[in-house]
């Protein structure tokens, strides 16, 4: 029978796996999308505070100079840069340098203004770290159905360019939570990566 | 911020993942968040306020074991319904990989979705087989939240990706007033130690060793163990006249490990490798009994470097023997290690998990708001 019977069968079988994969497409560019903006927020965020604690003159001038001068570097790379990992490193790394000694931490806690500063970096760095985790298990996510021969074949990916990892150092600053302004960054213990 | 929560197990049955989603709501609750849960439950009369049931549970057998978990198109209707009128800014479901309600609930919303994976033994077959499926309903979730290393070891290794470690909470209050077993500690003093004890990692060898040490100079010091493994053996290994003075519990409830940890003089913590983080130890000075642990980094960032608790050469049965006289004939010393562990255990509580909890659903909302088309599913 039916040759034909069994080939509309076959033609609308395949449809409906056509039609699946692309809607998961879908749905995994869109958690990518909004996993991006979210590090792209709490990126600007970092900045944000970072440049107020510099300007809040609570600091020493010098600790001031090297705080700004990084946060306004990581500002100004929004968007796509693609040296933004880079810049956004060294914040990092300037918040680490000038976070080293406890007593840094302390100074700011003395401070009603610089206490709730304080707090405010400890999140937004724990943030950073949270949503850059995110963002990056997005891209796993859909990097790997973005591979499938019937994604390439189909070209369901459409103009949509595949997404890159976003790589930077984001190791919290040692001594932000020796204040205690915030004791949850205690239990908040985040693993080293894996990937 | 509207939070909901779902349970895969019924509510009625106590477990770890009920345990924690109740003690994580009451702590949202308290940081002034408007919670609702999800979950299968027997009795709906004496559901507190904020839970809301699907019913009775089915007992299935999934990964290993039996859980009584809810499924098919009427849990799915009522999941679907639960979502649709909670109107929540963030929805936080726990062991999606089971097929209950986490798994309906993944699958049906499209806002922003954060998982929690609990278990640290999950069967590959079981995962190989249902992967295909579970895949559809994985991919939506932007946060993934694991409780121990060993549960992000087991996503990372079966379903790829990775996750962000949050430990478990100690709930302060359930450990405040707990009583000890009668006739326990005993003037004779008595040491404690929780863990399966047939994992070599979980040292209870060291402890034995230095506990033949003592035994032999205290006529009336007794061991205490509970957790699950072969009794036997551990009796075969210990001298005849030993055997009487080391009680053993077999596998306990939430609630007799309270109080077997009330019981003891001392917590041993005697563990010689692969600790993630010590739970133990928190909750032993929850209850308010002095903690001697061997030195593993884990451990001695818990006791603050062994301000909050007595720290010993890892491995070594004559360090732990020493340290362990020195406690025992010294309540001073014990006494004053209560208050600095209790300390200690606070800065665990729940409410201190529930704020970096929030800081999850805070990264993950917002950018949800942005996302294209989730104006019009709302």
């Amino acid at each position: 029978m039916q040759l034909w019977l069994w080939a509309v069968l076959l033609v609308v079988l395949i449809a409906g796996y056509v039609a699946a994969t692309s809607n998961r497409l879908d749905r995994l560019h869109a958690r990518l999308d909004a996993t991006r903006a979210a590090l792209d927020a709490q990126l600007l965020r970092r900045a944000a505070v970072t440049l107020e604690i510099a300007a809040s003159a609570l600091l020493d001038p010098a600790t001031s100079v090297l705080l700004a001068s990084a946060a306004h570097e990581a500002r100004a790379s929004s968007g796509d840069d693609a040296d933004r990992e880079v810049v956004e490193s060294t914040l990092t790394f300037a918040l680490r340098a000038a976070f080293a000694d406890p007593d840094e931490a302390q100074t700011l806690a003395a401070e009603p203004t610089g206490l709730a500063l304080l707090g405010e970096l400890e999140a937004a760095t724990t943030k950073v770290l949270l949503a850059r985790r995110f963002f990056n298990d997005a891209v796993t996510a859909t990097l790997a159905i973005r591979r499938h021969r019937l994604v390439r074949w189909l070209r369901l990916a459409g103009r949509v360019a595949a997404p890159t990892f976003f790589e930077m150092d984001d190791a919290t600053p040692a001594h932000l939570s020796v204040a205690q302004v915030d004791p949850n960054a205690e239990a908040l213990e985040v693993a080293p990566d894996v990937d | 911020m509207k939070v909901g929560l779902v349970c895969p197990y019924t509510w009625d049955v106590p477990g770890g993942v009920q345990a924690h989603i109740h003690d994580l709501a009451i702590a949202l609750i308290a940081l002034g968040h408007d919670v609702s849960v999800i979950t299968p439950a027997d009795d709906e009369a004496s559901l507190p306020p904020y839970v809301v049931s699907t019913g009775r549970a089915v007992p299935v057998p999934y990964n290993g074991a039996v859980a009584r978990m809810a499924f098919g198109p009427l849990s799915a209707r009522r999941v679907r319904r639960w979502l649709r009128d909670g109107d929540f800014d963030v929805v936080h479901v726990h062991e999606p990989t089971t097929p209950s309600l986490s798994l309906l609930a993944s699958w049906s919303y499209d806002g922003p979705l954060v998982a929690t994976f609990h278990t640290s033994v999950q069967r590959a077959r079981t995962l190989a087989a249902a992967y295909p499926i579970l895949q559809t309903a994985l991919e939506k979730i932007s946060a993934r939240i694991a409780v121990s290393v060993a549960a992000r070891r087991t996503l990372v290794e079966h379903l790829g990706g990775d996750a962000v470690l949050i430990p478990n909470g100690v709930s302060m209050a359930s450990f405040a007033d707990v009583e000890p077993f009668p006739g326990w500690p005993g003037d004779g003093g008595a040491l404690g130690f929780l863990g399966r004890f047939d994992e070599d990692r979980k040292g209870l060898p060291v402890l034995l060793g230095a506990f033949e040490k003592l035994a032999a100079g205290r006529p009336r010091l007794r061991l205490l163990i509970a957790g699950p493994g072969d009794q036997d053996e551990v009796r075969r290994s210990l001298p005849p006249e030993l055997v009487d003075r080391v009680e053993m519990l077999g596998l306990v409830s939430d609630v007799d490990k309270g109080r077997m940890l009330r019981s003891v003089d001392i917590y041993v913590a005697p563990n010689i490798g692969g600790e993630s983080f010590g739970i133990v130890l928190l909750e032993a000075m929850a209850v308010g009994t002095p903690v001697l642990a061997s030195d593993l980094d884990a451990f001695s960032a818990v006791l603050d470097g062994g301000r909050s608790g007595r720290l010993f050469a890892t491995g070594d049965s004559d360090d732990l023997a020493a340290n362990a006289v020195e406690l025992l004939d010294n309540p001073e010393a014990r006494a004053a290690l209560v208050p600095l562990g209790k300390a200690t255990a606070r800065s665990y509580d729940w409410s201190t998990v529930a704020r970096a909890i929030v800081r999850v659903y805070e990264t993950v909302a917002p950018g949800a708001a942005m996302r294209p088309g989730s104006s019009r599913r709302r």
